[in-house]
């Protein structure tokens, strides 16, 4: 039998395929993976739920009755507290499709709400993703490889946004642009528009990104592949493109998740101080907010999109842990400040 | 020496004015932010937006009205709010740090202690089921939203569970002073300095098991185990030494983002009343003068942690100091 394994050529593996093999066998990362993509596909049926349930997520339907055992019971039901004025929304009644959470003050259904919240908070994280970190690699790359006065500016830059506490920078920027949009040149966003979330989580955490990118591509610089390519006369952007960035690749790769989840979290607190998401577009972080009038009342309004995030982050962080010891085991990247 | 410290102090003081102008620019030099509009109102005639311009300094060009705000802040200590005219910004930001103070080194009193704990025993039964227990609480603290975890908190303890023996003792939301009323002031910042903790516990407690686990490879924990020490002795005396200096550095620079304001949110689920808050107040009424103060004096103290964090590292690592 010996013969036989000697004569079969054994094919080593590429180090993707090693890490994916790796990641698939971290049973923890898999089931937050599984768990993410359920709280994901839930979200993008969000329409389909709403269109089945008959409930008004975004408009206001403060006279709307719904039917529980055959009887027929008001949305919002008078208060049984105190002098009995005012109204108050009905309680979750844990029959799907039928306000299955309860209403908010307006009346909307919470459950449906709560789809198309998490639909937009992992849209807006998932898009300032993308953005923080494009624009974190190519200041990485460009003060680490190209150094001198070039690194000197970019890193005073990040310097400067990195003492800046992150919410404050947020909130400072979200305050002045939801009230007025933006307008930079051709590129208009509409005050309002999701895009003013993304644009400004997507710039505020770059220095996160950016700092362990230019580290490692300044070492990168002095190794010996480098040195090589640069003595064959290759030009400084095939240097980049095929030599430094498949090397940086890894801890990109690593960041995105836990960026993910950290966007998350930022942007619930800026929907949450309102100036996030606009009305009447929802967030997990908008439906908090609505929540919380009515903590003591009906608690589950805020209650359920927090364990929703909760959920959300949790898995990407497990995730992200995951991710890391699949491809760089010896990496460092921390994340979780701000 | 004294070279380093005069570089290191030149540091700061560009990153406080680089900050200063950043925040200036935001406010002032935004497309389609004109805070005379603000000011005067929403239906306010030509003529009264242009006296508000010319009574608050708008009409001068950017560089004088940020040289003014300055002078105002750091040299006279006269700046005044553009909301409530009369107002003096400087006497308010000192009047919220103590409120502040109390809540976040009451925090991180209780993230040093239990993150510490956690980390340690963590990294002493690495592999068991308490290692793996111990790490996914510390995610779940660093997973959730911590003004969520205010309002479950409030939930908890202001209302389903008031009447009931475990937390009748809270006292209604809000702050007390200490000096008048200490018992009152320890009560009302139980519930908010475990709340806003609980992220750091977690953070602290992972980033702290993962360094010791690292220091106990070292050639030194060998030497130490080779003549004999227990493992207890090896693990307090020797590997957390090591392990502290990047928890101490992680722990500068959150206390002194949390000093400067970033608090804000367990601050505004609380009602205490600290810079966060002021700061938050001021955005919602995009009173300038006010952001500007709270802004300079949170990225003063997020500097001033920097530079103590590279001093301190010094004294604990002696590999720094000969280096």
């Amino acid at each position: 039998m010996s013969e036989v394994v000697l004569n079969t050529v054994i094919k080593s593996r590429g180090p993707w395929a090693t890490a994916m093999r790796r990641l698939w066998r971290d049973r923890a990362a898999m089931a937050a993976l599984t768990c993410f993509l359920i709280i994901l596909c839930m979200c993008l049926l969000a329409p389909v739920y709403a269109g089945w349930s008959h409930a008004e997520p975004f408009k206001s339907t403060l006279d709307a009755t719904i039917q529980i055992n055959g009887q027929t019971v008001n949305v919002m039901e008078q208060s049984t507290e105190g002098l009995g004025l005012g109204y108050n929304p009905i309680g979750p009644t844990w029959q799907l499709g039928n306000y299955f959470l309860g209403a908010d003050n307006q009346g909307r259904d919470v459950m449906s709400r709560l789809l198309y919240g998490g639909l937009n908070s992992f849209l807006i994280a998932g898009a300032a993703t993308v953005l923080t970190l494009f624009f974190a690699t190519l200041i990485g790359l460009a003060a680490g490889f190209f150094g001198g006065v070039v690194d000197a500016v970019l890193s005073r830059v990040l310097d400067i946004l990195w003492a800046f506490p992150v919410y404050l920078l947020a909130i400072s920027l979200s305050i002045v642009l939801i009230a007025h949009g933006i307008e930079i040149g051709p590129i208009t966003i509409e005050s309002g528009s999701l895009w003013l979330p993304i644009f400004i989580i997507g710039i505020v955490y770059i220095p996160y990104v950016a700092r362990p990118v230019r580290g490692q591509v300044m070492s990168l610089r002095q190794s010996e592949f480098v040195m090589a390519a640069i003595g064959l006369g290759a030009s400084n952007s095939r240097i980049l493109l095929r030599d430094i960035l498949p090397n940086v690749a890894t801890t990109l790769i690593v960041f995105i998740p836990l960026m993910m989840a950290l966007n998350m979290l930022t942007e619930s607190a800026l929907s949450f101080l309102s100036i996030g998401v606009q009305a009447p577009d929802a967030s997990w972080g908008t439906i908090i907010q609505d929540g919380q009038g009515l903590l003591y009342s009906r608690p589950m309004v805020a209650l359920a999109p927090g364990l929703a995030i909760v959920l959300s982050v949790l898995a990407l962080n497990v995730l992200g842990d995951g991710l890391r010891d699949a491809l760089d085991p010896r990496s460092k990247i921390k994340l979780g400040r701000g | 020496m004294l070279l380093a410290i005069t570089r290191r102090l030149g540091q700061m003081l560009f990153v406080l004015v680089g900050i200063s102008i950043l925040v200036f620019l935001i406010f002032f030099a935004t497309p389609g932010a004109d805070p005379s509009a603000r000011i005067a109102g929403r239906n306010a005639s030509p003529e009264i937006l242009e006296a508000v311009r010319k009574s608050f300094g708008f009409d001068q060009p950017f560089y004088m009205q940020y040289l003014i705000m300055m002078k105002k802040i750091f040299v006279t200590g006269d700046l005044t709010s553009f909301v409530n005219r009369g107002w003096k910004v400087v006497p308010a930001v000192f009047e919220a740090i103590p409120v502040t103070l109390s809540l976040v080194i009451g925090a991180a009193v209780l993230w040093v202690v239990f993150g510490i704990i956690i980390g340690t025993v963590a990294a002493a039964t690495r592999g068991s089921w308490l290692d793996k227990f111990l790490m996914v609480l510390g995610l779940v603290g660093i997973s959730m939203p911590v003004y969520w975890l205010g309002e479950v908190m409030n939930l908890v303890t202001q209302s389903r569970y008031h009447d009931t023996w475990m937390f009748s003792w809270v006292p209604p939301l809000g702050y007390k002073n200490i000096s008048t009323d200490p018992r009152g002031w320890f009560l009302t910042l139980i519930i908010p300095w475990f709340t806003l903790a609980i992220l750091y516990i977690g953070l602290y407690g992972r980033v702290l098991r993962a360094n010791l686990i690292e220091a106990l490879q070292e050639d030194y924990v060998r030497t130490a185990r080779a003549k004999g020490l227990s493992e207890t002795r090896i693990l307090l005396r020797h590997a957390l030494r090591t392990s502290l200096t990047s928890f101490v550095t992680l722990f500068g620079l959150d206390f002194g983002a949390l000093v400067g304001g970033a608090a804000l949110l367990t601050e505004v689920v609380f009602d205490l009343h600290g810079v966060g808050m002021l700061t938050y107040n001021a955005l919602l009424t995009l009173d300038l003068p006010v952001i500007m103060a709270t802004v300079l004096y949170a990225s003063f103290f997020v500097v001033l942690s920097n530079a103590l964090v590279d001093v301190v590292y010094i004294f604990l690592d002696p590999r720094v100091r000969t280096a």
